[in-house]
């Protein structure tokens, strides 16, 4: 057990260091150079050479790497070409907003997914199974931004019932909470279906089981084997799951942020795009990768915790 | 040899038929064949279905509701939505074709050699495919287009770059299950190099899967095109992508709702579509696949 916690947070740290180095060496391989693209046809060689020195690009390449990471780990990732605040600073202002969404998002989608796939799995082939498959497939398959702009235009701009922009104001909850509740459904629809069709499947393999045909045997009530013994293993590769999960939602919460007007990390990441502000886009690349890295390994040895079957055979 | 072609054909045909019954009974896999084969062929006569030139600009004519003569009404510049989504669909499927054609061959190379190489070189793959999935994908696209530049190429090279891992993982996979095969031992053993067993008995056995995962895949790449052209970062303007009359719609959602409708619907439609049938051909030809995506 040791020795795999060992292995895979080592693994995790070595996809961080070849991810950082993949993107710091994406810069290099680039036609053209990156100072033209930040400051733009009007640079003059002046300007070129001050942001030359100031972003360290006139050392060379592993010179350059090697300072990079060295910075990375005392939390220094440069600082904004307009504004010159520090990039760590800058993102993790926008981070919580970013949490906040993508946990909204998840855990509605949790406690709406879950059920849906354990009762379409106890009533398997029923019409209840049956639409609970096609909606959840038609959820995985609709884009979050089309989701997003729809329910803009039913609940905001034609019902009138919720805010369309903004995170609402601070310190006021029910605020927040009507702000937020649109961009949770845009993110977390499509994983209701995901977490449905995914429990349905663990659900149904986990009750042809012989332990569970045991304690049917034994008299135990559906109830009781159902919820307190096959629920316990059938939740197991949703934990998993939602460990890749955080990688997607944080894609989604791009588009997401950016049609509501949110605060975040994607709408942050979108504007330094359109800015060239090439030091705040790497820091949110690497943060939300580092991000994407650590909750995938969470969850990774979450299962191995909590699943007595791997965890024996490690 | 008139006959063995005969036979050939005739295998082929029932084949074809075969995978028809079972679509036939699946309703959920012929609703996603009718919207599938619906978008390819608008997207093939676009052309001559599209009613206006879907650039031609009309600024008396803006932000029309529908009429007989524009029947999905007219954008902020007054150019025919209808026509623009009609051709939006060349777009969408010419960035899915292009893309996963190459991602698809960059992953079935990289996992044939990682699956039938060394062991260090299957173990230096896998870290390479974990680390580039390690990514968030549009945080990444948006790295991409600040380096590149948005185009069109910019999305391909995205989707060619994010998929590779996915289909590299799967070559790597059945390669590996058909790497102690007795079929391969007898070709070893009479001598065939690497290439040839590769090529020759490898290749057959992986490619139906991976053409399986292919057509599951088109939904996530007309979304990744779509997703960054409506953030305006994608295909070029005047080009209608529908992610671009999405964000069209979006901008004067308050002034009219039928862009966004318009942008929208053809992007459910197809996605929802290539699920579906990509869902029913892989219960069909390969129930066991699921498991190794």
């Amino acid at each position: 057990m040791v020795s795999y916690l060992i292995k895979r947070i080592g693994l995790g740290a070595v996809i961080v260091v070849i991810a950082v180095s993949m993107l710091y060496g994406m810069i290099h391989m680039v036609p053209g150079d990156p100072l033209s693209v930040m400051l733009g046809p009007r640079a003059t060689p002046e300007m070129k050479q001050e942001l030359n020195i100031r972003l360290g690009l006139d050392k060379p390449f592993v010179v350059q790497l090697f300072r990079y990471f060295t910075s990375a780990m005392k939390g220094d990732l440069g600082s904004d070409v307009i504004s010159r605040r520090a990039v760590t600073t800058i993102v993790f202002e926008q981070l919580p907003y970013t949490f906040t969404l993508i946990l909204t998002g998840i855990g509605w989608a949790v406690l709406l997914g879950v059920p849906l796939g354990c009762y379409s799995a106890i009533n398997r082939n029923s019409v209840f199974d049956k639409i609970a498959g096609i909606f959840s497939v038609g959820t995985i398959a609709i884009p979050s931004f089309v989701v997003a702009v729809y329910s803009l235009l039913i609940f905001s701009v034609t019902l009138g019932w919720l805010p369309a922009i903004g995170a609402g104001d601070d310190g006021d909850f029910i605020s927040q909470f009507t702000h937020i509740l649109m961009p949770a459904l845009a993110i977390g629809l499509g994983w209701v279906g995901y977490l449905a069709r995914l429990v349905r499947a663990s659900m149904l393999e986990v009750l042809g089981e012989n332990h569970i045909r045991t304690m049917r045997a034994f008299g135990l009530s559906d109830r009781l084997v159902i919820f307190k013994y096959a629920l316990r293993l059938a939740i197991l590769p949703t934990i998993a799951l939602l460990g890749v999960g955080i990688g997607f939602l944080l894609s989604a919460s791009v588009f997401t942020e950016i049609v509501f007007a949110r605060p975040g990390i994607g709408k942050l990441i979108f504007e330094s795009v359109i800015q060239r502000n090439y030091p705040v886009v790497m820091g949110c690349v690497l943060i939300t990768t580092v991000i994407f890295v650590i909750s995938t390994t969470l969850s990774d040895i979450l299962t191995v915790i909590l699943d007595p079957r791997i965890r024996e055979n490690l | 040899m008139a006959t063995n072609g005969f036979k050939n054909y005739s295998i082929k045909f029932s084949w074809l038929s075969q995978t028809w019954a079972r679509l036939k009974n699946d309703k959920m896999g012929l609703l996603g064949f009718v919207l599938v084969i619906t978008v390819v062929l608008v997207a093939i006569f676009a052309h001559f279905l599209a009613p206006y030139d879907p650039n031609m600009i009309n600024i008396s004519h803006r932000l029309q509701a529908p009429s007989l003569v524009h029947l999905l009404g007219t954008d902020h510049l007054g150019r025919d939505t209808l026509s623009r989504v009609i051709v939006g669909s060349r777009i969408a499927l010419k960035v899915a074709m292009i893309s996963i054609s190459l991602a698809m061959s960059g992953g079935l190379i990289l996992g044939l050699l990682a699956g039938y190489g060394p062991a260090w070189l299957d173990r230096i793959m896998i870290l390479i495919f974990d680390t580039v999935r390690s990514f968030p994908t549009v945080m990444f696209a948006l790295a991409l287009v600040t380096m590149l530049g948005p185009s069109l190429n910019t999305i391909i090279i995205v989707v060619v770059i994010t998929s590779i891992p996915m289909y590299g993982r799967i070559v790597r996979a059945q390669t590996l299950s058909l790497k102690n095969k007795e079929f391969i031992w007898a070709e070893r053993s009479t001598g065939a190099g690497m290439v040839r067993i590769l090529a020759v008995h490898m290749l057959p056995n992986v490619i139906g899967p991976l053409l399986i995962i292919a057509s599951m895949d088109v939904p996530v790449v007309v979304t990744i095109e779509a997703g960054l052209s409506f953030l305006g970062v994608g295909v070029r303007p005047p080009a209608p992508s529908w992610g671009s009359i999405l964000n069209d719609g979006y901008a004067y959602i308050r002034n009219t709702t039928w862009i966004a409708i318009a942008g929208g619907v053809p992007l459910i439609l197809t996605t929802v579509g290539f699920t579906f049938l990509g869902e029913s051909l892989r219960d069909i030809f390969d129930p066991k696949l699921q498991k190794d995506i």
